[in-house]
């Protein structure tokens, strides 16, 4: 017992480095821009609904509230009940956990689907998840037999590929770029000249190394994308849901001090006539 | 005298046979004289006080709420944050304040530094000061756990675990702190008895006698002159003023609501300080069997633990990682004995020699360079940029009897100066 | 000496000024520690009404003490027609028959202190020291009363309530029984902690 502690302390103070490439497969590819916007009450409501429909199943939201997320996004409480909450025992105080036991999802997933109310925070923001829920693409070596280009060899399925539809990891013709970086073409015709590229190199060249089968999905791209983007809006609200009000209460506390600052100084001035 | 003016004088004098409180507000406010010449560095020591009471009353709040067990406490500060009123602003005053401590602390700490606050008769006031800031040290470590965050439980995981590099005892060290063979609910227990009660009493004792030292012997100035040499008729020193009104109103009210201006700005709109403050790791509750990609501690305590890394090597037969812990503590420890090792007949930097405004140039740039390592993930090339700066921090305090005698001082004015 | 004078007006001024908008500042500094002692979400959320099924509930039983709404224990009673025809025969005995002491919501301000008249929704707690007074439905007589009519006894210091949770004359309790906010969702299910039509 002593001396494994010894080893993993030794280990993970010098080579964190290597950890942190080797742990759990998360590979590098750029994350994609989100701006989340949480006064946008639909988007967070359609964010809910999407969340609810297809992720609550496995992915419990255990430190927030129905009845908070009803009064913040703007639904009527009966409303939500009818619609969104699923669980039999749960009323409209109810924290938002879920049906799936612990012994279960490990024998289905490997693994156990985390807890999300805070998943936003814990990424660093809303890119992470995102950029995560469009890159899902079809890997037949896989148990559930899809792979993720954000987190490789992922143990979750894609609970939304019948709405995106099935993508899969393809070679694409880009122009080649000659050993100084500048895209090369034809001498005679001045045609850009086109190289076969795959996987991580076309990530490093800024193209998608995905691309989608035709007529799987029942969603545009487009439409994807949005629903894609109030589900990250919506879970970064549930990462805070007093953000708002505490930017909003900000603004009269500083505008407070502001104000009583002008006093102290004055009064302040008083006292320190005489020195000066 | 009017009315109310005699009634109050006489309910004064009924107390003040009872107890001293006339004489005492005299002693420390209205006649205790303080030099004229008093700076932005003066600010400090009144801003940490308003930063211990903000952290004793959000403290105590939170833990009308905090659950501290293994299976609530994260739970618990989730319930802080979103089912308690107002839960998130006690929460969020209680982080920010904890950096704010540590910010202004050490800029109190500077100000001890460049005007030689430390030299004799002022000893045992940086003596007390430096205790102060060791139970600082402890009480935000042993705060940090309470969350029980991811990054909570390896952080208390690594630096328990520094005990254990101690030859012979560590390991058992390391257990006894622990109460447990690894970091568990038992820690995290006994952590909150410490945070929520040993420490901030003995920090609050400290801070008490602290000011009364520096009360006994009067404050030090900018320009390092001994106020008291020079009287007037009733032995008052020429170059002072009441403390208060003149600097409690005159200067540190409005002092007091800038800095809750900026506090506020951070608290309010940048509360987790871009994973500074409050690290992303910490979003999920600790998990003995996923470390997070860099343990990282918050960023107050991270030009020691650069020093901690830049011992890579072992020698006289001792692990690096036990020279680790020894340059560690030491550069913690050596401070102390700073009243000793400044060999200069003037205090302030204003008028001592090129060595020591060279020495404490470097000595600051070195201290935000291992702040700035500490954050990152060790290459060859930081470690030794670590080390280089390691040893440029205690160079300052080592070669001081050295440089403080041989360099050429400027000579000190009589009178204060003002700016 | 005319300078120092405005100097010390001005001087009052701002100190005057200061310590009001600095008090404004304290009371605004108090708001979340005072507040953070409201019930929170969780407790509101525990606090919430509470449905009770009487299909089963026999003439004459008590259904309870259900440890539901609030933390308080709820009492539910189906009273028998004898229980009701007694029920306002020792009038003159109760301290406050006519349950004028807001103990009860306006719409169990009657004579059986009921929605309807036979089902009995009840807080039991004794209204002296919220000891659990004891259901004594027997018409009969009693150690504790010669004349008892059925109604609920609490051990603790003796006092007496009717089987409408009226109190009685000359016992340590003051007050009648507290009827909480309640309304029948259907004939068989009554929501306790809500008044009918509230959200």
């Amino acid at each position: 017992m002593n001396v494994d502690m010894k080893q993993i302390l030794i280990a993970v103070l010098i080579f964190l480095p290597a950890f942190a490439v080797a742990s759990g497969g998360e590979t590098p590819i750029p994350l994609d821009d989100m701006e989340p916007n949480l006064e946008d009450q639909a988007s967070l409501q359609r964010g809910a609904k999407t969340y609810l429909n297809y992720c609550m199943g496995c992915h419990s939201l255990k430190y927030q509230r129905y009845q908070r997320t009803a009064v913040d996004l703007g639904i009527p409480v009966d409303l939500m009940m009818e619609h969104m909450v699923f669980e039999s025992s749960a009323q409209i105080g109810s924290l938002m956990g879920n049906t799936m036991s612990v012994d279960n999802a490990k024998q289905w997933f490997g693994s156990v689907p985390p807890d999300l109310t805070l998943y936003t925070m814990l990424k660093g923001g809303p890119e992470y998840l995102y950029t995560y829920m469009r890159v899902f693409y079809e890997d037949k070596t896989r148990p559930l037999g899809v792979n993720n280009l954000l987190y490789e060899n992922v143990a979750m399925p894609h609970p939304l590929v019948e709405l995106q539809g099935l993508q899969r990891k393809v070679c694409k013709q880009i122009p080649r770029l000659a050993d100084h970086g500048v895209e090369m073409r034809d001498p005679l015709t001045g045609d850009l000249i086109m190289g076969e590229q795959c996987g991580g190199d076309l990530i490093q060249r800024g193209f998608s190394p995905l691309e989608l089968v035709e007529g799987t999905g029942s969603l545009t791209p487009e439409e994807y994308d949005q629903l894609i983007y109030d589900l990250a809006n919506f879970l970064h609200y549930t990462a805070d849901p007093s953000r708002l009000e505490r930017e909003r209460i900000g603004i009269y506390v500083l505008l407070f001090l502001a104000f009583f600052f002008v006093f102290t100084w004055l009064l302040g001035r008083e006292y320190t006539k005489e020195q000066h | 005298m009017s009315g109310l003016q005699q009634s109050f004088k006489n309910m004064m004098d009924w107390v003040d046979a009872r107890l001293p409180v006339t004489e005492t507000y005299e002693k420390h406010l209205s006649k205790y004289y303080a030099p004229k010449n008093f700076n932005f560095w003066y600010f400090f020591g009144v801003l940490s006080v308003v930063v211990l009471v903000n952290q004793l009353l959000t403290g105590i709040w939170l833990t009308m709420s905090y659950v501290p067990s293994a299976e609530g406490a994260f739970a618990s500060v989730e319930y802080i944050m979103r089912d308690v009123e107002y839960g998130w602003m006690l929460r969020y005053m209680h982080s920010t304040g904890a950096s704010a401590f540590f910010l202004v602390v050490y800029l109190h700490m500077f100000r001890g530094l460049a005007y030689g606050s430390y030299q004799k008769p002022r000893e045992l006031i940086w003596i007390l000061g430096m205790l102060i800031y060791v139970a600082l040290m402890a009480e935000g470590f042993f705060g940090y756990l309470l969350p029980w965050g991811n990054m909570s439980f390896w952080a208390g995981q690594v630096i328990v675990s520094l005990a254990g590099a101690i030859p012979f005892v560590g390991e058992a060290l390391a257990t006894w702190v622990r109460g447990d063979f690894n970091i568990s609910g038992i820690t995290l227990n006994r952590f909150f008895a410490l945070h929520v009660v040993l420490i901030p009493l003995v920090l609050i004792v400290l801070v008490f006698l602290h000011i009364l030292a520096l009360h006994e012997v009067g404050s030090n100035n900018p320009d390092g002159v001994d106020i008291k040499k020079n009287l007037d008729e009733n032995g008052k020193p020429l170059d002072s003023i009441p403390f208060h009104p003149n600097y409690t109103i005159g200067h540190d009210l409005p002092a007091i609501v800038g800095f809750l201006f900026l506090f506020c700005i951070v608290m309010f709109y940048y509360p987790d300080g871009g994973g500074y403050l409050i690290e992303h790791p910490n979003y999920e509750p600790a998990n003995p069997l996923k470390t997070p990609d860099l343990i990282a501690p918050v960023w107050y305590y991270t030009p020691f633990y650069s020093m901690l890394r830049a011992a890579t090597f072992p020698l006289f037969g001792l692990d690096a990682k036990f020279w680790g812990l020894v340059v560690m503590a030491g550069a913690i420890a050596l401070p102390v004995v700073l009243p000793w090792l400044d060999k200069s007949p003037v205090k302030s930097i204003r008028y001592k020699g090129w060595g020591s405004k060279i020495f404490l140039t470097l000595f600051v740039v070195s201290f935000f360079i291992l702040g700035y390592l500490g954050v990152q993930h060790p290459t060859p090339v930081r470690t030794l940029v670590a080390q280089l700066c390691t040893a440029i921090y205690f160079g300052y305090f080592l070669l001081m009897p050295w440089y403080t005698s041989v360099e050429k001082t400027k000579p000190v004015p009589e009178r204060v100066t003002m700016p | 000496m005319n300078e120092d004078s405005v100097n010390t007006g001005r001087r009052n001024f701002l100190i005057g000024a200061t310590t009001v908008v600095g008090s404004a500042g304290v009371v605004g500094l108090a708001v979340p520690f005072v507040g953070s002692w409201n019930p929170s979400a969780r407790a509101l959320a525990a606090g919430a009404p509470v449905k009770v099924d009487i299909s089963k509930l026999s003439t004459g039983e008590i259904l309870g003490p259900i440890p539901a709404w609030r933390d308080k224990p709820i009492f539910v009673i189906k009273r028998s027609d004898a229980m009701l025809e007694q029920l306002n025969s020792m009038n003159d005995r109760l301290a406050d028959p006519e349950s004028q002491r807001e103990q009860q919501p306006g719409y169990a301000q009657n004579g059986t202190r009921s929605i309807k008249p036979d089902v009995l929704v009840l807080v039991g707690l004794c209204t002296h020291l919220s000891c659990s007074p004891k259901f004594r439905p027997a018409i009969q007589p009693e150690v504790f009363d010669e004349e008892w009519i059925g109604g609920f006894f609490c051990p603790c210091h003796g006092s007496k309530f009717d089987l409408a949770g009226r109190v009685y004359a000359g016992v340590p309790a003051p007050s009648n029984l507290e009827v909480p906010p309640h309304f029948y969702e259907s004939d068989s299910v009554i929501v306790i902690g809500e008044d009918e039509g509230t959200a």
